[in-house]
């Protein structure tokens, strides 16, 4: 008993000068994986749909430019893609309109709605790239718009009181239109495609496909393909970017044996076998716009809407905004409050 | 080059009609597929005195048995203990964590007791602030540990809330999402339950603690959060034992007068917070977590910062601007700081040279006196030496003197000596 009153007596007056150790906040240990135990249903996976009522709710946001010479079919294709009038052409341009001098970028935006899913589109034309006499430097302009959304995106999220949801004018998809010429692809081609490939995610589209033969086309394809590779510009899907095997066996085969692909654009309907589809008429034929054999118009178009789309927003999102958002950072010494990380760049600024 | 950008005003936009399917109805399942595949986070905070059931209610809600040792009433303080663990039903993977408050409530002074649960709830905020301000950053797959739903554990005194929940809520309000149940509800029968949760409700109003509300914004979801909203706080039993009903084995407690089944919704209210929590409101908690109280969060920390929207003039102050001007103190204050340094270095340099000149000269001094010291010495011994030399001389002299005196003395007495010697050998003999 004596003993005890002692050690109570000792831990009394340690405890004293001891200060009380200050509580380190606790974190989280690795996760226990704990598959086996499960006996009966919680209602974990009910959060997909939740999730999914709350995006339907709030809506998405796409913006996609187009890029190529005049007359390649640039908002034809536009309109095909997205079954409405959503190009420039429909928005009181007229074709006797004259070739702009400089490359101008015109924004078009709208709202459009299918099966419940509310998408604000917005289509980015650019008249006059290459088609002046000289076309130097005739990308600097589609580049500096491209960095400009990433400027805007960057103040808003950097604001202290931010909005909710901040809109994203950012370029998600840029189509590069590629004249059908069956040879190969041209200076000004490849100088656009390497200085923006590094910005945006770059899908190359041959535009009117319907005046090559099937032979000319897979030839013309592939060796678009091989010098698109011996210029090292990777365009979408980029290689890099692949999550896992299953992506990279998916986007393998699309880069490899679909890409570029070869469409053709239409809005006009015809009546083909009792049905009314889009195609081109010719004397010597109806030109399919949505059969696989007459052109690749319906691979592009599931593969830019039906599978890719959140796919592009990412890569834009995570990937090409954070490399911009990084470099201008970078540029500026770096951003407070991170007081290690702000002295270590001052160190390297001083 | 320049470049004309045309944008309509948003309210310019034109709604379209499709004249054929485009198929991009398919978003919301490609957003979601991208999602299943990372995988959930679910972190749940509870917030409840030891012994109140905690543990078992989370065991009895995701049908597992998480192991952990019940916790005793010892502890010095409150701290928090968190578990995360992964779960998957379907081809849903869920990250979920649970934070337990360990020694709430056991305290003689329970001042303090809220402290270490704001501390923590602000650390996983401040984690994920860092990560969203670094440059390079990678927030798609950041982990994130912010609690997305405090569970308050009331305990079932049947009378009204305790002055420590009052206050601990209301410190928790703006932070988190919190669910207030009661906790042990079998020990409370049915007509004062209503009471009590009557009281309980009355009393979080009147004191401004904002709880959780169950969204009904969106129609399919409005009527049962409604209606569920109206049993707030839940009276909970928790229970991972089976007794045997009818036929088949439920999860219940048996006592010698009966037995409460926790699925059953005349015993108690689990069904509806199961409902709640999980599977109708998972994704709202983690949307308000991160849109209201995580953004609670930044604004306050950033304001506290010194960085602001607007300046004084109110008009809008870009972050960089504020940053450029910071940096720039920091760089004077940094250079300040060097230049003072350089400057005591100087001093302390010129004082340390005056010391070791202050040492030479006393050296020097000491040297020279030593000098003058031997050298006297030397003297000294020097004038010594002469006069020994004097002396020895003077001796030699009168040595030489005397010899010569003797000498004579002895010629002249050496006859009379010799005589005398005569004479006495003369006797001798």
């Amino acid at each position: 008993m004596f003993k005890g009153s002692a050690d109570n007596k000792i831990e009394a007056a340690m405890s004293e000068l001891v200060p009380e150790p200050r509580q380190k906040p606790a974190v989280p240990m690795k996760p226990v994986g704990i598959n086996s135990n499960l006996l009966g249903y919680i209602g974990i996976d009910t959060i997909i749909e939740q999730m999914r009522k709350k995006t339907m709710k709030t809506g998405f946001d796409f913006n996609i430019m187009v890029v190529g010479q005049s007359g390649l079919g640039k908002s034809t294709l536009v309109n095909t893609l997205f079954k409405s009038q959503v190009s420039r052409k429909s928005s009181g341009w007229n074709r006797e309109e004259k070739i702009p001098k400089t490359v101008e970028i015109k924004a078009i935006g709208h709202v459009i709605e299918e099966g419940g899913v509310k998408m604000k589109l917005t289509v980015i034309d650019t008249p006059g790239f290459g088609d002046q006499i000289n076309n130097e430097n005739c990308w600097e302009p589609i580049e500096k718009y491209i960095n400009e959304q990433y400027e805007k995106f960057l103040k808003e999220e950097v604001n202290i009181a931010r909005k909710k949801r901040i809109p994203d004018t950012r370029v998600h998809c840029c189509l590069y239109f590629i004249s059908p010429t069956g040879h190969s692809l041209r200076p000004l081609d490849l100088e656009f495609m390497k200085h923006l490939s590094k910005v945006v995610n770059i899908i190359p589209v041959i535009a009117k496909a319907d005046t090559m033969t099937l032979e000319e086309k897979t030839e013309f394809k592939q060796r678009v393909r091989k010098e698109l590779e011996v210029n090292g510009i990777e365009f979408y899907p980029q290689k890099e970017f692949d999550e896992d095997l299953e992506d990279k066996t998916e986007n393998d085969k699309i880069r490899q044996e679909s890409m570029p692909f070869a469409v053709v654009g239409s809005d006009k309907e015809y009546q083909v076998n009792g049905k009314r589809i889009l195609g081109r008429k010719t004397p010597w034929g109806v030109i399919e716009v949505e059969n696989l054999n007459h052109c690749e118009f319906a691979l592009l178009r599931d593969f830019v809407i039906r599978t890719h789309l959140q796919d592009l927003k990412e890569v834009t999102h995570n990937i090409h905004y954070e490399t911009y958002r990084a470099k201008r950072l970078n540029d500026n010494g770096g951003l407070p409050p991170v007081t290690a990380e702000t002295e270590e760049n001052h160190e390297s600024n001083l | 080059m320049a470049v004309a950008v045309e944008r309509p005003a948003n309210d310019e936009l034109r709604n379209l009609s499709l004249s054929g399917h485009v198929g991009f109805d398919s978003l919301p399942d490609q957003l979601v597929n991208k999602s299943t595949s990372q995988g959930f986070c679910f972190n749940i905070l509870c917030v409840g005195e030891t012994g109140i059931g905690k543990s078992t209610l989370m065991d009895t809600l995701f049908n597992t048995k998480f192991e952990s040792d019940p916790a005793t009433h010892n502890e010095p303080g409150v701290r928090l203990k968190a578990r995360s663990y992964e779960l998957q039903e379907s081809n849903v993977r869920l990250k979920l964590t649970i934070v337990d408050t360990v020694g709430f409530g056991d305290q003689i002074n329970k001042d303090d007791s809220y402290k270490p649960i704001v501390e923590y709830i602000d650390t996983q905020f401040e984690a994920y602030l860092q990560e969203e301000l670094k440059i390079k950053r990678s927030l798609f797959n950041y982990h994130d540990t912010r609690i997305h739903a405090c569970l308050y554990f009331i305990a079932p005194t049947g009378h009204s809330l305790k002055s420590l929940d009052l206050v601990t809520m209301k410190k928790l309000d703006s932070k988190v999402n919190i669910i207030p149940i009661i906790a042990k509800a079998d020990t409370i029968a049915k007509n004062e339950l209503h009471k009590f949760k009557s009281k309980i409700m009355s009393e979080l109003v009147s004191n401004g603690v904002q709880i959780y509300q169950f969204p009904t914004d969106e129609e399919t979801v409005a009527e049962i959060n409604a209606t569920m909203s109206v049993h707030l706080p839940f009276a909970v039993v928790g229970s991972t034992e089976e007794v045997k009903i009818g036929n088949k084995m439920s999860k219940a407690r048996q006592y010698p007068w009966g037995v409460v089944q926790v699925e059953n919704e005349n015993h108690c209210d689990f069904v509806k917070l199961r409902e709640m929590l999980i599977r109708v409101n998972m994704e709202d908690l983690r949307e308000q977590t991160h849109t209201r109280h995580y953004e609670l969060y930044r604004r306050c920390k950033l304001e506290e910062m010194g960085f602001k929207d607007t300046d004084p003039d109110s008009k809008p102050f870009s972050l960089q601007e504020t940053y450029e001007a910071k940096r720039n103190e920091f760089l004077g204050e940094l250079q300040k700081k060097e230049e003072e340094m350089r400057q005591m270095f100087v001093m302390r340099v010129k004082e340390k040279e005056a010391e070791l000149k202050e040492a030479e000269k006393d050296l020097h001094e000491k040297f020279d006196h030593l000098k003058r010291t031997h050298q006297e010495e030397k003297k000294k011994v020097d004038d010594k030496k002469k006069e020994l030399e004097e002396e020895l001389s003077n001796f030699q002299k009168k040595k030489a003197a005397a010899q010569l005196l003797q000498s004579q003395a002895q010629q002249a007495g050496s006859q009379q000596t010799k005589k005398d010697k005569d004479k006495k050998n003369f006797f001798f003999m």
